[in-house]
């Protein structure tokens, strides 16, 4: 059960993300998560957010190159040694994480990640009795 | 000077090659008994050994053995001469070699040296045209004619695979076209517009072709007039190989060839792919134990020692190749009694080759070493991936970093330095400082995982 | 020295008459054996015996790279594929290249051709000369080889790039002469000072520089850095190659070998012939050339023609420096490039919208090629979601770019609807170098 996550090409100048960002204030769009993938020339800004599939159109409208991409959720335990645990699921079962960010929410620590088979990556979360978090859940943050 | 009134006539008769109608290129060479080889060798053999002595450092060496020419009266006295080693080459750097007048040279090539100087390899116009000659026999040998389209993927300038086809290629007649190497989607159509026929490269290029081939939708057999490829300067195996001829849907013969000697054109395969024909005419074959410098056996490895019998800018004695290999016979069904050696099977020094490239150790560690922001362990791969031979440098960072724009620069300066020294653009991996495996006693530098000597 | 003085010192009328002779051979030869020009030719009603002395040359039909692209890859060559021994390919105006296809014959006028240059600049094979040109389809490496090994010079094929080593070999193999580009000379000379080797370590005295505009002062700096004299040389593939004009000792206009290569200059627009001293576009007409020849060859290379006896002796017709382009090509590090290429490959993905940008600029004298291209947004989907595969879909752009223009460009790839829309073609380019 993956959930929607914005994907937005931005070039290394100063003002791209501005334009990004302002394009989702004009939509009272609310940012939950994001995160930056740098390189020389140019970023992926990821983003979790309220109403993505809407964020997305508002976006394209204002010229903004976003994809939607497919990423899970999952809530762990306040505590030390908890996100190792989980990435070590992944990797015995040999499923790559492509990107990971976090962030902590009240009492628990939530881990969102992109794999390289959604499919698989599906049986571990649920053999390993992960807590998985669905777009609804992560929506009634906001 | 000037031969140019006249206009070649509309419609002239083809003029063919050397070899005209027969299979030979140079018939009464390629074709002599092994009593007539051995007879031109000695007669040969006499006349380079005393061309040497217009030069002081053969004349230094043969008085340190207590030899004069006129000591070499049959073929086996070659044993009485003095080895010839890279190491002569680079202390005599840069003309001390020549047996010539510099004037009456006409080209140079140089290889990269390892840490010192490079070597440097003199040819005088009749160089050229000898080497042209056996570049156009080979090809010529493996069906070539003036017909055909010759595409050269091979480096040019220094590298010898470049100019050394191109002469012979344009010697035989054929259409010849300088592609050089790399630049794949290029190549591909230039393939299909010109209607190539034969390819020359590395055979590590080859798979790369084929790989970009398939990624555009061409089938070298449905799409292509290709029916001949000539590959070398890279050791492969003979595994390899009949992978390459299936991807391609051709024949692959097997070029062997040296600077140090000319170039390319030294040895290669005949039609009947049992080995590579070395030029008995142009050099005398021997296989020494690298240890003891003895001979060894037919059919047992040795290292390959080289004496040109033609060259007059720069002959070479006994030149230790550091090539081990063995001798399969002196006898072909193709008709030519030209010793056959086998592919390479590996080197009795730490030199890689790679994509045809010669690459020492010490080369890379010296630039590594220029970098503050380096430690000093560092670790060199080569690896076969998707066919491609490749080097990977890993090497270790001094000091922790995550300024990612910082890294990208470092990592592309490394690899423009290296390039500049080795010729190929290795792939660099900069790792945390302690992660690579640390030996114990001789640090392991190289790993070494590609499918060959095999 | 002159290396060809029965060739290179001619009266004019002898030469006009030899150019007469030569052309009307041409004529019919082409007229026999490309289908292209008969029916050229046919059109306007000439037959090969129309031709009879040069000045009938006004009558021929011109020659354009839109002919050669429309033929691509033969169509223009008049000698038998079993003749030609060799191809050299230049850059198209999009995705095919010019080809031009060399008998054996077309080698040696070739070799003759730079051997006159190489002597004009006083090179003799006691030298030993340094061809710093690429190898390979471009003319310049094979060409000026071809030529030293001719005159009997000893040639080291350095090819570009391993400045360093190259520059190790300069002095200790006391090289004399070197061929490049002028702005490769001026690298040489940075990378030399950065190495701390002085001009009075090496004995470099001679340059050949070419493939590329530069001006007196480029030559002065050039000169006084590596301690050498600095001569131009020009060509171009369709024509030949490099030696097609040289400059000698008087460094005073290059000496066109007009009998193998008969120019005029034109009114780019007009067509019409310029009278001698007037700036035009220069126009070739190869009176020798049996691979592939060309009748009134428009180079849209802009320049003027200084006719009369020059001091060195040589009558040969010299033109002047190279003062523009009729056209929007560009050269870049010696290769010419046309915007129309980059739009031919960018509009052959789909990923991109057919907006780009060229941004050429020098850094450290070599130059510099970016090209900036828009992602086009609805390409723009969730396997873009890391750098990886943006970087993938990069290389595959740089790949193909390489692969039309022959010298590698740093992609940059743009967010949609970044680059403004382009009025004109020069719209596409932003020049930061300054001659």
């Amino acid at each position: 059960m993956t959930i929607h996550q914005l994907s937005i090409f931005i070039e290394n100048r100063s003002g791209t993300l501005i334009k990004v960002l302002d394009a989702l204030k004009e939509a009272n769009i609310q940012i939950i998560a994001s995160t930056i993938a740098d390189t020389a020339d140019y970023g992926i800004y990821r983003l979790i957010c309220s109403e993505p599939m809407r964020a997305c159109d508002e976006l394209k409208r204002a010229g903004v190159a976003v994809a939607l991409s497919e990423v899970f959720v999952i809530a762990i335990d306040n505590e030390p040694g908890r996100a190792a645990d989980a990435v070590k699921a992944f990797s015995q079962a040999d499923i790559d994480i492509t990107y990971m960010y976090s962030f902590l929410n009240e009492n628990r620590g939530l881990l969102i990640f992109r794999t390289n088979d959604n499919e698989r990556a599906q049986q571990i979360i649920t053999a390993n009795n992960m807590q998985i978090i669905s777009e609804e859940a992560l929506q009634s943050l906001v | 000077m000037d031969n140019t009134e006249t206009l070649r006539q509309p419609h002239s008769s083809l003029t063919g090659g050397a070899g005209g109608g027969s299979s030979y290129f140079n018939p009464s060479f390629e074709t002599m008994s092994r009593e007539q080889i051995e007879a031109l060798q000695l007669e040969r053999l006499q006349k380079t050994v005393r061309h040497c002595m217009n030069n002081e450092f053969y004349r230094k060496k043969f008085a340190e053995a207590g030899i004069t020419p006129d000591d070499i009266k049959t073929l086996a006295d070659v044993r009485k001469l003095p080895f010839t080693t890279k190491q002569d080459l680079r202390d005599t750097y840069p003309f001390g070699m020549a047996c010539v007048p510099l004037r009456d040279c006409v080209r140079l090539h140089s290889s990269s040296g390892t840490t010192g100087n490079p070597t440097v390899i003199l040819h005088t116009q009749k160089d050229l045209d000898e080497w042209a000659n056996q570049v156009a026999r080979n090809l010529w040998m493996v069906g070539l004619r003036p017909d055909d389209v010759f595409q050269n993927s091979s480096g040019y300038g220094m590298f010898t695979g470049g100019l050394g086809f191109q002469y012979g290629a344009e010697k035989l007649g054929m259409l010849t076209v300088p592609a050089a190497a790399g630049n794949s989607l290029r190549q591909i159509k230039f393939i299909k517009d010109f209607g190539t026929t034969a390819i020359h490269a590395v055979p590590s290029y080859v798979t790369r072709l084929y790989e970009v081939m398939k990624e555009e939708g061409v089938d070298p057999r449905r799409d292509t007039k290709l029916k001949v490829l000539c590959i070398g300067a890279e050791p492969h195996s003979e595994e390899q190989r009949r992978r390459i001829e299936e991807m391609m849907g051709v024949k692959a013969y097997n070029s062997f060839g040296m600077s140090e000697m000319c170039g390319p054109g030294v040895g290669f395969e005949c039609p009947e792919q049992n080995g590579m024909h070395f030029w008995e005419d142009y050099y005398i074959v021997e296989i020494v134990d690298p240890e003891t410098l003895e001979p060894v056996p037919d059919g047992e490895i040795g290292e390959l020692v080289l004496t040109t019998l033609c060259r007059e800018a720069m002959p070479l004695l006994r030149y230790r190749t550091r090539d081990l290999t063995r001798v399969l016979g002196r006898s072909c069904p193709c008709g030519r009694n030209h010793i056959r050696l086998d592919r390479m099977r590996g080197r009795s020094d730490d030199m890689m080759v790679l994509r045809g490239v010669n690459i020492f150790p010490i080369q890379i560690e010296k630039i590594l070493m220029q970098f503050p922001e380096l430690a000093s362990n560092y670790l060199i791969t080569l690896t076969t991936d998707e066919e491609n031979d490749n080097m990977t440098v890993e090497v270790e960072l001094a000091q922790p970093t995550d300024d990612f724009k910082q890294l990208l620069d470092l990592e592309h300066e490394i690899r423009r330095r290296l390039k500049d020294e080795i010729l190929l653009t290795p792939i660099v991996k900069l790792v945390a400082k302690g992660s690579l495996p640390v030996s114990e006693g001789k640090a392991v530098r190289v790993v070494d995982k590609r499918k060959v000597y095999q | 020295m002159i290396w060809n003085p029965n060739k290179e010192c001619m009266s004019r009328d002898e030469m006009s008459a030899l150019q007469g002779k030569r052309l009307h051979k041409i004529v019919e030869y082409v007229y026999h054996n490309v289908p292209f020009y008969r029916n050229k030719l046919q059109e306007l009603d000439i037959r090969p015996d129309d031709i009879q002395t040069i000045e009938d040359i006004h009558k021929l039909p011109f020659t354009t790279k839109k002919d050669l692209r429309d033929n691509y890859p033969f169509g223009l060559q008049a000698a038998p594929q079993s003749e030609i021994i060799r191809v050299h390919a230049s850059s198209g105006t999009t995705g095919n290249p010019t080809i031009v296809g060399y008998t054996r014959k077309d080698i040696g006028v070739w070799s003759e051709c730079m051997a006159r240059c190489l002597t004009a600049y006083g090179v003799t094979r006691n030298d030993i000369f340094s061809v710093a040109y690429g190898y390979g389809l471009f003319t310049g490496g094979l060409g000026a080889h071809y030529g030293v090994e001719h005159l009997g010079a000893s040639v080291i094929p350095a090819g570009t790039g391993n400045t360093e080593k190259h520059l190790k070999l300069i002095r200790d193999l006391g090289i004399t002469g070197i061929a490049c580009t002028p702005s490769y000379a001026l690298y040489l000379a940075e990378t030399m000072e950065k190495l701390g080797i002085r001009k009075e370590d090496i004995k470099l005295r001679v340059g050949a520089f070419g493939a590329e505009p530069w001006t007196e002062s480029m030559r002065k700096e050039i000169e006084e850095r590596l301690g050498l004299k600095g001569y131009n040389i020009y060509g171009l593939s369709e024509v030949m190659g490099p030696s097609v004009s040289y400059e000698c000792q008087m460094q005073h206009g290059s000496h066109i070998n007009e009998d193998h290569f008969y120019p005029e200059i034109i009114n780019p627009t007009t067509l019409e012939p310029l009278p001698a001293g007037q700036t035009g576009e220069l126009v070739f007409t190869t009176l020798t050339k049996e691979g592939m020849p060309v009748l009134r060859y428009r180079t849209r290379d802009l320049c003027s023609l200084m006719p009369g006896t020059c001091d060195c002796g040589r009558t040969n017709v010299r033109m002047g420096r190279i003062e523009g382009r009729s056209d929007d090509m560009l050269i870049i590090r010696g290769i010419n490039v046309f915007p129309s290429q980059v739009e031919s490959v960018v509009l052959s993905m789909p990923e991109f919208a057919p907006r780009y940008m060229l941004i050429v600029d020098r850094v450290n004298n070599l130059d510099t090629l970016q090209v900036q291209v828009e992602i086009r947004q609805e390409y723009f989907t969730g396997v873009f979601d890391t750098p990886a595969a943006i970087d993938a879909l990069e290389k595959k752009l740089a790949a193909k770019l390489k692969s039309v223009l022959s010298i590698a460009a740093k992609v940059q790839l743009k967010a949609p609807n970044t680059i403004e829309r382009s009025q004109g073609k020069s719209a596409h380019v932003i020049d930061k170098r300054k001659l």
